[in-house]
């Protein structure tokens, strides 16, 4: 039988950012959980995962999903210096802002604000979009994050130096880099792969 | 076409390493060095899609083609000439090389833009095209590769815009549920590579 799309069944798009718990609904089918093999299984790195449509459908390609987890868990929980843990979500949170991501923006600011305690920051980022003033430090976060995502790239000299001004070493500049760089890979999977829904 | 002369790695050389130019010993090795399994599965996630153990559906020409393709648009001449060779190496056709050397030339634009549900978010609605494969490079590419472009654009420059009528459409032109799945990675992936070379290489040229 030739696949086809899914229609996601009825539900209620969320139609601004949000720091709220989403569902991600997919347009593509994700591989049942009876059918999946232990390399599928291995490829999901968190068992937990079996239970996410998104993580069941990036199975179908297993060793790319697996080195795409590891990859993300080391940029983002590695606790050996650099970027304090709600920088790096800060500047998830702002990439999947700039590229309109509404799912990705949830989680990850979400996180920044849990670790940061900032919410009312977080909040006027999801709210104003990336050019909101949240202090220079952040400012400056978000502003490399911005330049790094856009196509073709304006990341330049300027952004590291004022990351350097804002207390930044070239360990948590390096963090800042990754932490967008991975936002422009996630960001492109959920936008393209399905749709966020307001849970309920 | 390129200032910097970059060696082309094995399989088995980190490629961001030889497109930033981290020699070992570097202030930007040591960096690396701190986050040891973002550097290794980065590679890996490079090799799971560039060079799979299971190649499946998608053949190393599509995969090097898209490759290409990806990193034309990100206007880096290293990054893009890096990707040009390894398709040359994939057993691309002259025919198929031109067409994405062409694909790469019409599809240029500026991103991300695109469109958001109905509300609140409209105003910050921003226009812009499309792709769509000229008829003449369409020739070259054929109808599967065709359809595949035209959502890497998509990918690349305006995400938000993606709706299901895209994946049908390749899905229409041969693609599988499987190897859309792989399409996909390909793109984002890339676009994660690529913005680390362009971030380290930046930070490497400030040390």
């Amino acid at each position: 039988m030739p696949e086809t799309v899914l229609v996601p069944p009825d539900h209620t798009a969320p139609v601004a950012f949000t720091r709220a718990q989403l569902e991600w609904l997919p347009w593509l089918e994700p591989l049942a959980v009876e059918a999946m093999t232990e390399r599928h299984m291995a490829s999901l790195v968190d068992a937990a995962r079996v239970k996410s449509p998104y993580f069941r459908l990036l199975a179908r390609d297993p060793d790319a999903l697996e080195a795409r987890t590891r990859t993300d868990k080391d940029i983002f929980y590695n606790p050996d210096a650099g970027l304090p843990r709600a920088e790096r979500e800060l500047a998830a949170a702002a990439t999947s802002r700039f590229n309109g991501c509404v799912y990705c923006a949830s989680v990850h600011s979400r996180h920044a604000a849990t670790y940061s305690k900032r919410e009312a920051d977080v909040q006027r980022l999801l709210d104003d979009g990336v050019g909101a003033d949240l202090g220079e430090r952040w400012n400056a976060i978000v502003a490399a994050s911005v330049a790094l995502t856009a196509t073709p790239m304006a990341f330049g000299p300027e952004h590291v130096e004022r990351l350097r001004r804002a207390g930044l070493d070239d360990l948590a500049i390096s963090d800042v880099i990754h932490a967008a760089a991975f936002f422009n890979w996630a960001n492109r999977l959920m936008l393209s792969l399905g749709e966020p829904a307001v849970a309920g | 076409m390129t200032e910097r002369t970059t060696r082309r790695p094995g399989a088995e050389a980190d490629v961001i390493d030889a497109l930033v130019g981290i020699a070992p010993g570097s202030p930007l090795d040591a960096i690396r060095a701190r986050r040891p399994e973002a550097r290794a599965q980065a590679q890996a996630s490079y090799r799971a899609l560039f060079a799979p153990d299971a190649p499946g559906d998608v053949t190393a020409a599509e995969r090097f083609a898209v490759g290409a393709f990806v990193a034309g648009l990100h206007d880096d001449a290293a990054i893009a000439a890096f990707y040009v060779a390894l398709l040359g190496d994939s057993g691309a056709s002259t025919e198929l090389r031109d067409a994405v050397d062409a694909a790469a030339a019409e599809a240029t634009g500026r991103g991300p833009y695109g469109s958001y549900p109905a509300g609140p978010l409209s105003r910050e609605n921003t226009a812009g095209p499309a792709y769509r494969v000229s008829a003449a490079t369409r020739r070259k590419l054929g109808p599967r590769l065709a359809a595949a472009f035209e959502h890497v654009h998509l990918l690349v420059f305006h995400p938000r815009d993606a709706a299901p009528a895209a994946l049908q459409t390749l899905l229409d032109a041969g693609w599988s549920t499987t190897t859309i799945v792989t399409l996909s990675q390909i793109v984002a992936f890339l676009s994660f590579q690529i913005r680390v070379v362009v971030g380290l290489r930046t930070l490497a040229d400030r040390s």
